[in-house]
């Protein structure tokens, strides 16, 4: 296997009392799509949040890609090249499906302030790109050309699924976290989304990590698999060493079914 | 989810997409309010009113980045009136009077300005000291915000703008020296009538110059405000109105972002500030008060949050009651029959005229698209729902 990408060593995240994340250590293969599994209240979006550093970590450290990015901003560790979806869309509901596209790109851009306000020719040219930019990452997506510039929150739920991969892969990163992406989608929209991964990853050399439930998904399309349950690694491994794990199937269906 | 719609409508109208008709509009706006101060007599009391409620329209559109772009609720907005008047008062006036051994300081300054002790600047000095006086100020009421969202933001600017005011008032204690910091309610009079260094010094019995130099300020700042609306800058605020964790998630730094928001905001109200004490020929300390930063914040509600035309509209229209409905049109009947001040209850005028927006028309009278989508079409921005995902899910 290739070399971490992202390295999470022995992350600790405390809310007061409740321990949500207990000493995760998780490693992310270069160009790989690793998946988060495990029952509600696992704490795998919290583990979302800590990669993207919406939280800090109670302890723990981690590494992207050779450089130490526990203290790091959220906007800091998105410039460094991860993105992220959520698991309920958060579009920014009154902009268009372009212009969150745009927001997206926002830490590759350079004007400032003074800038924006002279609108000096390389800002134009720069806002032209980003606009142009957008526009093709839309398509890319499959939204289609006449949808680009409605308010987004117009936009069918499966439409909107499409903007917000698009703003995450706007900001050109190498690392893509996709929380519950098929959620809502039915059977064949999930078949497709398992084929748009693929391709996107192919494409533009991606390493996708994957919260999901949905285990068609999970087990067709990941490589490893690592699960959590009550904030703890319980399993990890290729799909099937994770569908006969013991403890997996505890952490699902109780004891007795083990 | 609730939220799919079948109703899709574009963003922009036929008047967006035709641009001689827009073009053509605006000229016609512009020539019309260029000319308007000849229609009157030189010291009529209608150009009087319509310079006073440019300077509003400039505090408005300051704010209005703060709180109709970014989405932090700013309730001490007064400050920056306060530290623009200040520093009028400071570099225009005989007040900082040992200043060069009582020779006085003076750059630029026309007419008989350069003869007489204090500081004595050119205005254009004057109004850039103030943008970068409140600018700073400004950044330094955002700092102790920047961890908290929405009610509390409101707090602690209303108490930034309370502690600016009380230094204003008490400000004649304050020593340095000789010196005072303020001249407390007494209020630093004269302040040096707005100047350029070419020309005699603008004055009272002709209030046309006056008018020409606040709506040029206009026309800057809606300048200003429209190129930063449809900018990487203006995208950065919207996105953290909408929605700040999925905004920090997408690359936008959120410190820096509204810190800019602030300085900016606080900028225009410098300027307007420096431009009023110079226009009253006052920088008295019981202008500063709590009512006066509500008084603009009502400008911007009633014209629509966020949205450059909407706010020109309510700032004006606010003004316009303030100084013809209440006194004139209201008071007299007031008087006559039940033998009350009306002046009195003005702000519980503005009150109930923004509850009647809120019933009637939430949006505001020319509201911005989104915000118009969002009000009605129950496009949630949802302050409580972001924040509180992020702990639920897990």
């Amino acid at each position: 296997m290739s070399e971490a990408i992202y390295t999470a060593a022995n992350i600790t995240k405390a809310f007061g009392g409740l321990i949500a994340v207990d000493d995760v250590s998780f490693d992310i293969p270069e160009g790989s799509i690793v998946s988060i599994i495990g029952p509600n209240g696992a704490g795998k979006t919290t583990f979302f949040n800590i990669l993207t550093g919406l939280y800090k970590p109670t302890s723990g450290r981690l590494e992207f890609m050779g450089k130490n990015v526990t203290r790091e901003r959220p906007d800091e560790i998105t410039a460094a090249g991860v993105a992220r979806t959520f698991q309920n869309i958060r579009l920014f509901g009154t902009m268009t499906a372009t212009e969150n596209v745009m927001v997206g790109e926002h830490s590759r851009m350079r004007t400032g302030l003074i800038g924006s306000i002279l609108r000096i020719p390389r800002v134009r040219r720069e806002e032209d790109d980003v606009r142009e930019r957008a526009h093709e990452m839309l398509e890319y997506v499959g939204l289609e050309r006449d949808l680009h510039d409605l308010i987004s929150i117009q936009l069918s739920y499966g439409d909107q699924r499409r903007i917000e991969v698009a703003r995450a892969l706007a900001s050109n990163p190498k690392l893509l976290l996709l929380d519950e992406p098929t959620a809502g989608m039915n059977p064949n929209e999930s078949e497709r989304f398992k084929e748009f991964m693929q391709k996107v990853r192919k494409d533009r050399n991606l390493t996708i990590l994957l919260i999901e439930h949905d285990m068609k998904v999970v087990m067709g399309v990941s490589e490893r698999i690592t699960v959590l349950d009550h904030g703890q690694k319980v399993a990890e491994g290729d799909p099937q060493e994770v569908r006969e794990n013991p403890r997996v199937i505890e952490a699902y269906l109780g004891k007795q079914a083990a | 989810m609730s939220t799919i719609s079948n109703a899709v409508t574009p963003i922009r109208t036929t008047f967006d997409e035709n641009k001689w008709m827009r073009v053509g509009f605006y000229a016609l706006l512009l020539v019309l309010v260029v000319v308007f101060p000849f229609f009157f007599p030189e010291t009529d009391s209608k150009v009087d009113v319509a310079t006073t409620a440019l300077a509003y329209v400039v505090m408005a559109l300051g704010l209005n980045i703060v709180v109709g772009f970014a989405g932090l609720l700013d309730l001490g907005y007064v400050a920056f009136y306060a530290l623009g008047a200040l520093t009028a008062g400071w570099l225009g006036s005989s007040f900082v009077y040992g200043a060069n051994n009582s020779k006085g300081i003076h750059f630029g300054v026309s007419g008989n300005l350069d003869k007489v002790a204090g500081i004595h600047m050119n205005y254009l000095v004057i109004f850039i000291c103030a943008a970068i006086v409140c600018a700073i100020a400004g950044m330094l009421i955002g700092l102790p915000t920047l961890r908290l969202r929405g009610d509390y933001i409101a707090i602690v600017t209303l108490a930034f703008g309370e502690i600016v005011y009380r230094f204003a008032l008490n400000g004649d204690e304050i020593k340095f020296g000789n010196q005072q910091l303020t001249n407390g309610s007494q209020g630093i009079t004269p302040v040096d009538p707005v100047n350029f260094g070419i020309g005699d010094p603008f004055n009272q019995l002709n209030l046309r110059p006056w008018y020409w130099t606040i709506l040029g300020m206009v026309l800057l700042v809606l300048f200003v405000n429209f190129r930063l609306r449809d900018s990487r800058q203006g995208r950065a605020w919207i996105a953290i109105r909408e929605d700040e964790v999925a905004a920090a998630s997408m690359g936008v730094p959120l410190v820096k972002t509204k810190l800019m928001a602030y300085a900016t905001g606080a900028a225009f109200g410098g300027m307007a500030g420096a431009f009023l004490a110079s226009y009253t020929n006052t920088v008295n300390a019981d202008q500063f008060q709590f009512a006066f930063s509500i008084f603009i914040l009502a400008m911007i509600i009633l014209g629509g949050l966020g949205s450059i035309w909407g706010v020109v509209l309510g700032a004006i229209l606010l003004q316009l009651v303030n100084r013809y409905l209440i006194p004139d049109v209201l008071n007299d009947k007031a008087q006559q029959w039940f033998n009350f001040d009306l002046t009195q209850l003005s702000f519980s005028i503005f009150g109930f005229i923004l509850v009647l927006v809120m019933l009637i028309r939430p949006e505001g009278l020319l509201p911005e698209k989104r915000r118009k989508m969002e009000l009605r079409e129950g496009v949630g921005t949802g302050e409580t729902e972001a924040s509180g995902l992020i702990e639920v899910q897990a």
